[in-house]
C-alpha cells in the first residue's frame, strides 16, 4: 500500500508548475456494528484511500478527487482538475494557498482503536445488550481511524492521525426508550455495560407516558440535546459566511447570550476528537466564540477570511465553497451544579435527554422545530417524577441561551456526537421552551 | 468488472458464507456552483471499489475496499464472511432471504444528451445567467447549482444473479434569498431540491432557468413584506413540489419495511404501521393511491434491477386510503412474509444495501389547483418546501414552506410569509378531499435522503400533483 505521502508527492509533480495546487490523501479503515431487537443485524467495514485536489490556474479553481491511486488514474485527476479550472473565469474569492506553518505536536489517535476488528465492537454491543435483557436494544458501536497528509505547492507539507470510537444505543421499553452516548478517540473509552444500564433504566422509567399540552415549560437539557444546539449555531450562527451574507444571528462584540454560556472550538484540547489541521491546510487551535455570553469570534476558512480582512481560524471543511467555516469540535464551559441539582432547583418542567429531527425555520433568528425522544419526564417540586409522551417544539435556540434564560448549567460536561461532529457539552437548565404539539397534533 | 465481483463471492463462500452478493461499482460526479453572478465552485469526483455482502448463518457481513484487483476482491470476500462471524456473537433469529430469481441482464437509463458530454463552461455560463437574472428585484444571495452522475455497476451473487446496469442522472436548482432586519426570506425553483432525474441534460434545458428566474428573485423579496401565515385552522391546498416532500416524508418513510420491523429503532426511527394491518388499516381518504414504482421513465428513484438484482416493479402501497404495501428487501420480505420488493439500494460500493424508497408517488385523481381554489372559501394555499420535520414514527410532523397565498372566496388573496402546518399523517391524509389531474403530475426528484448509519445519502422520485386538505393547523410558531 503506497505511503499518502508519496501519493501527495505524485500529485504535486505532476502538476508540476501548471497551478497552484493543494493535494489531500486520506486514508480511512472504518466498521461500524449496528444492531437491533437486541441482535447485530448490519456490520459494515471500509477501507479506502482518496486523492483531493484543489487548483488554481491564474486565478481560475477547480477541484476533482477519486479514490483510484495508480499512475494512470493520478495523471487523470490532474488533467481533469486543471481542464475544468481552464474553462471557467477568475475566481474572485480564491484567497491563495495556505503557506507553511506547523501544528501542534499532539494528535488524537489510538492504536488499538485503529486496529479495532468486528469482534471487539461485538463485544462491546455485547454487555450494551445483557444489560437490558428485558428490553429491546439498539444502535452502533464505530471505530475509525484516518491517517491524512495535506501538501500544496506553496511548501505545506501536514501530516496527521485521528481515530474514534462511538457508542450510540437505546433500549426500548413498551412505553418508551432510554438513551446513552459515550465517545471518545479510544475504543478503551467505550464502556458497553455501564451505558447499557444507563439506558435500560431510562426506558424502564420511561413506561406508561403521560401525555402534556403544548405551551412553554422549563427544561432541563441533557448533554446530547447540546449536541444538536452546538450543531446549529456552528452551522448557522458564527461561520462567519452566513454572517457576511446577514443570515447570522451573531455580531461580535455584542452580549447575545446568557452570562453563563461561554463556548470555544478546540481541536487541540485533549478531549477532543479529530484531525488538528483543516481542509486547507491551516492548523487549528483554541478559537474563543462566546465569552461569558458575549460574541467574540467567528470561524474562517481562508475565503472568509480574505474577504472579512483577518485570518483563518482553521474551520475550512470539504464543501466549504458554498458552506461556508464550520466550528467541528465545539466546547461549551461547564458550570458548578451537578445534573441533580438543576432538577432540584425546577419547579415544574421537563427532562430532555435527546432531539431529533431538528430543523431550521429561519437562520437568522435559529427557530428549529424538532422533537423529543429516547426519553422525556416531568419535573415536579425538585424531583423527576414520571415519563411524558413525545413533545414537539418550535423554539429558537439563540433566545434559548438568551441573557437571563439560562438558569444553570451542568458540571457534567462530555463528549457527544452528532453525525459529522463531536462536541463538548454539559446539562443545561433553561427557564423557557416552547412546546408546540404532542402526539395529537 | 463482473469478474471481480465473482472473485469475491467465490471467496466469501469458500471462507464459510452461505450466501454471498458483491456490487462493483465504478462512478462520477459533478457539481457547478454559482453565487450572484460567479462561479462558486466546480468539482468533479471518481469513485471506483467493490462491497461484498456474505450471510453466515442468521448473521450478516459486509466488506468494502477501494482496490479493484482480483487480490483485493477475494479479500473483500473473505474479510466479508469474517464480519458475518463476529455478527453472530450477538445473532439474531434465523433468516431467509424472499426469491428473487437469478437473472442474466444488462440495463441503462434513458438519456437523450450526456450531461458529461456538456462543456463546463456551458454550464458555468447558464449558471451565471440565472443568477444574475435571480438578483434583479434585489434578492441579496442568489444562488444555482448543477449536478450529474454517471454510475454503473455489476453485481453478482451466489445465486446466480449477472447484472450489470448503467444509470445516468443529472438536474439543477436555484434560490434567491432576501434579507430583511430580522429575518430571511427564501424562493427556490424548481423547488427546494431543484429537479433531478435519472435523464439528461435534456432535463436542465426543459427547466428554463433563466426564464423563471426574475419572477423567483421577484417573489423573495415580495415575502420580506409580506404579513405572516396567521395561526388558525383552515382548509390547505398544497402545490405539487410540497406535496411530493409530504409523500416521502410521512408516506414514504413509514412504509419501508426495515423501520416498520424496528430494524431503524435507534436512529431513523419506527414507524406508527402494524403490520398485522397490512391490507385493512386505513391510511388516508378514497382518493389516496400510492405506489412505489421503480420503472417510470426519467423519473430519479427508477432502476432496471435493485442492489440484491430483483427487478424494478411497481408495488401498491395505498389503494383507496387503505395501507396495502411496503417497501422492502429480500431479509425484510422474508422476515415479513411478504414477496421481495426490489427497493434495495446502496449509496456506492462502499455502503450496504438497504431498504430505499423507489419513486413514491401518489397517482393523479379528476381535480386541478385552479377548481380547489375556485371552491374553497376560506383557506391558504402553500407551496416549495422550506423546513421539514417528522418524528420517529412518522406520525407527528411540522412543515414550512417558502410562500402562501389567502385563498378567500374562491381567489387567491394576499401572499403569505413564514407558512407552517402541522398534523398526523392519517389525520391528515383523511381529509384530503381534492387531488390534481394527470396534467398537473410531476416526477419530483429526491437527490438527499439520508438513511443508514454509515449515513446514505439516497436518491428517491415523487410523482405528485396538487391537493386539498380539510381543517388543518397552520402557522404555527414558537
Amino acid at each position: 500500500m503506497t505511503d499518502p505521502a508519496t501519493i501527495a508527492d505524485q500529485v504535486l509533480s505532476l502538476v508540476g508548475g501548471a497551478a497552484e495546487a493543494r493535494v489531500v490523501v486520506r486514508r480511512h479503515a472504518s466498521g461500524l456494528t449496528r444492531f437491533a431487537n437486541s441482535f447485530i443485524h448490519q456490520n459494515v467495514t471500509d477501507e479506502a484511500t482518496v486523492v483531493a485536489l484543489d487548483v488554481a490556474v491564474e486565478g481560475r479553481t477547480a477541484g476533482a478527487s477519486t479514490n483510484v491511486t495508480t499512475p494512470d488514474s493520478l495523471a487523470a485527476l490532474v488533467t481533469r482538475a486543471i481542464g475544468a479550472a481552464r474553462l471557467r473565469p477568475v475566481d474572485q474569492k480564491w484567497p491563495g494557498l495556505a503557506p507553511p506553518e506547523p501544528i501542534a505536536p499532539s494528535e488524537h489517535y489510538d492504536g488499538a482503536t485503529a486496529a479495532a476488528t468486528a469482534d471487539d465492537r461485538a463485544k462491546v454491543v455485547a454487555s450494551f445488550v445483557r444489560a437490558g435483557e428485558d428490553l429491546r436494544a439498539a444502535g452502533y458501536c464505530e471505530t475509525s481511524a484516518t491517517e491524512s497528509v495535506l501538501a500544496n505547492s506553496a511548501g505545506q507539507v501536514l501530516r496527521g492521525r485521528a481515530s474514534s470510537a462511538v457508542l450510540d444505543a437505546i433500549h426500548r421499553s413498551d412505553g418508551g426508550d432510554g438513551v446513552a452516548v459515550q465517545a471518545s478517540a479510544s475504543i478503551a473509552g467505550l464502556h458497553g455495560e455501564a451505558m447499557g444500564e444507563v439506558a435500560a433504566s431510562k426506558a424502564r422509567r420511561s413506561a406508561s407516558p403521560v401525555e402534556l399540552p403544548p405551551g412553554r415549560y422549563h427544561v432541563v437539557l441533557e448533554p446530547r440535546c447540546q449536541a444538536d444546539i452546538l450543531d446549529a449555531l456552528a452551522r448557522y450562527g458564527f461561520n462567519s459566511r452566513l454572517v457576511e451574507e446577514g443570515q447570522s444571528f451573531a455580531r461580535v462584540g455584542e452580549a447575545q447570550l446568557d452570562r453563563s454560556i461561554s463556548l470555544w472550538d478546540d481541536a487541540t484540547d485533549r478531549r477532543a476528537v479529530g484531525l488538528l489541521f483543516d481542509q486547507e491546510g491551516t492548523p487549528k487551535r483554541r478559537v474563543p466564540l462566546v465569552d461569558a455570553g458575549t460574541v467574540v469570534g467567528l470561524a474562517h476558512d481562508r475565503r472568509t477570511a480574505k474577504a472579512a480582512g483577518t485570518s483563518s481560524t482553521g474551520h475550512a471543511v470539504p464543501g466549504g465553497e458554498t458552506m461556508g467555516a464550520v466550528p467541528t469540535n465545539l466546547f461549551l464551559a461547564s458550570g458548578q451544579d451537578r445534573p441533580e441539582e438543576l432538577i432540584a432547583r425546577v419547579e415544574r418542567g421537563l427532562l430532555v435527554s435527546d432531539f431529533w429531527y431538528t430543523r431550521v425555520l429561519d437562520p437568522k433568528t435559529l427557530v428549529m422545530t424538532g422533537l423529543t425522544r429516547n426519553g422525556l419526564f416531568l419535573i415536579e417540586d425538585g424531583r423527576v417524577t414520571r415519563a411524558v409522551g413525545n413533545l414537539r417544539f418550535t423554539q429558537s435556540y439563540v433566545a434559548a441561551l438568551a441573557p437571563g434564560n439560562v438558569a444553570g448549567v451542568g458540571s457534567d460536561a462530555r463528549l457527544v456526537s452528532t453525525v459529522d461532529c463531536i462536541h463538548h457539552a454539559p446539562t443545561l437548565s433553561l427557564r423557557s421552551w416552547s412546546f408546540t404539539g404532542n402526539a395529537r397534533g | 468488472m463482473m469478474s471481480y465481483a465473482e472473485t469475491a463471492v467465490s471467496a466469501a463462500l469458500a471462507a464459510g458464507a452461505r450466501y454471498a452478493d458483491a456490487r462493483v461499482m465504478v462512478s462520477r460526479a459533478e457539481l457547478v456552483a454559482a453565487n450572484n453572478g460567479e462561479i462558486e465552485d466546480v468539482r468533479q469526483t471518481e469513485k471506483a471499489g467493490v462491497g461484498v455482502r456474505a450471510l453466515s448463518g442468521s448473521s450478516w457481513g459486509f466488506f468494502a475496499v477501494d482496490d479493484l484487483t482480483e487480490a483485493g476482491a477475494r479479500q473483500a470476500g473473505e474479510r466479508a464472511t469474517a464480519v458475518a462471524r463476529a455478527s453472530a456473537l450477538v445473532a439474531g433469529p434465523p433468516l431467509e432471504l424472499a426469491d428473487a430469481p437469478a437473472a442474466t441482464a444488462h440495463w441503462d437509463s434513458e438519456c437523450a444528451e450526456d450531461p458529461f458530454s456538456v462543456a463546463l463552461s456551458d454550464k458555468g455560463d447558464l449558471l451565471v445567467a440565472a443568477t444574475l437574472a435571480l438578483g434583479r428585484a434585489g434578492a441579496r444571495l442568489c444562488r444555482a447549482s448543477c449536478r450529474s452522475w454517471d454510475t454503473e455497476k455489476w453485481l453478482a451473487s451466489s445465486e446466480g444473479h449477472r447484472i450489470s446496469q448503467r444509470i445516468r442522472e443529472c438536474g439543477a436548482e436555484m434560490s434567491a434569498l432576501a434579507v430583511g432586519d430580522s429575518e430571511t426570506q427564501r424562493r427556490s425553483y424548481p423547488g427546494i431540491r431543484g429537479q433531478y432525474g435519472t435523464r439528461g441534460w435534456e432535463l436542465v434545458r426543459e427547466l428554463d432557468l433563466v426564464g423563471n428566474a426574475e419572477r423567483v428573485g421577484e417573489e423573495a423579496v415580495a415575502l420580506l413584506g409580506a404579513p405572516p401565515c396567521p395561526e388558525e385552522t383552515t382548509d390547505l391546498i398544497l402545490g405539487g413540489e410540497q406535496m411530493a416532500l409530504q409523500i416521502h416524508e410521512s408516506v414514504g418513510h413509514a412504509v419501508e419495511l426495515d423501520r416498520i420491523l424496528g430494524w431503524e429503532a435507534a436512529f431513523a426511527g419506527t414507524s406508527w404501521l402494524d403490520l398485522g394491518l397490512l391490507g385493512r388499516l386505513r391510511f388516508g381518504s378514497e382518493l389516496m393511491n400510492v405506489t412505489a414504482d421503480a420503472t417510470l421513465p426519467g423519473a430519479l428513484g427508477s432502476f432496471g434491477y435493485d442492489d440484491e438484482g430483483t427487478p424494478a416493479r411497481r408495488v401498491d402501497i395505498v389503494s383507496e386510503g387503505t395501507w396495502v404495501g411496503v417497501l422492502s428487501g429480500r431479509d425484510s420480505a422474508a422476515a415479513a412474509g411478504v414477496p421481495a420488493g426490489g427497493m434495495v439500494r446502496g449509496d456506492g460500493y462502499d455502503r450496504l444495501p438497504m431498504v430505499r424508497m423507489t419513486n413514491i408517488g401518489l397517482l393523479p385523481g379528476d381535480s386541478s389547483l385552479e377548481e380547489m381554489i375556485a371552491t374553497t372559501a376560506r383557506g391558504v394555499y402553500m407551496d416549495t418546501n422550506r423546513s421539514w420535520s417528522i418524528d420517529d414514527r412518522r406520525l407527528n410532523f411540522q412543515f414550512g414552506c417558502e410562500i402562501a397565498w389567502e385563498v378567500r372566496d374562491g381567489a387567491l388573496g394576499r401572499m403569505l410569509r413564514n407558512p407552517t402546518y402541522t398534523g398526523i399523517s392519517p389525520q391528515f391524509w383523511g381529509s384530503m378531499d381534492m387531488i390534481g389531474n394527470e396534467s398537473e403530475w410531476v416526477f419530483w426528484g429526491t437527490p438527499n435522503c439520508g438513511k443508514g448509519q454509515p449515513v446514505q445519502v439516497g436518491h428517491t422520485g415523487h410523482p405528485a400533483v396538487p391537493a386539498r386538505f380539510r381543517d388543518v393547523r397552520v402557522g404555527v410558531r414558537g
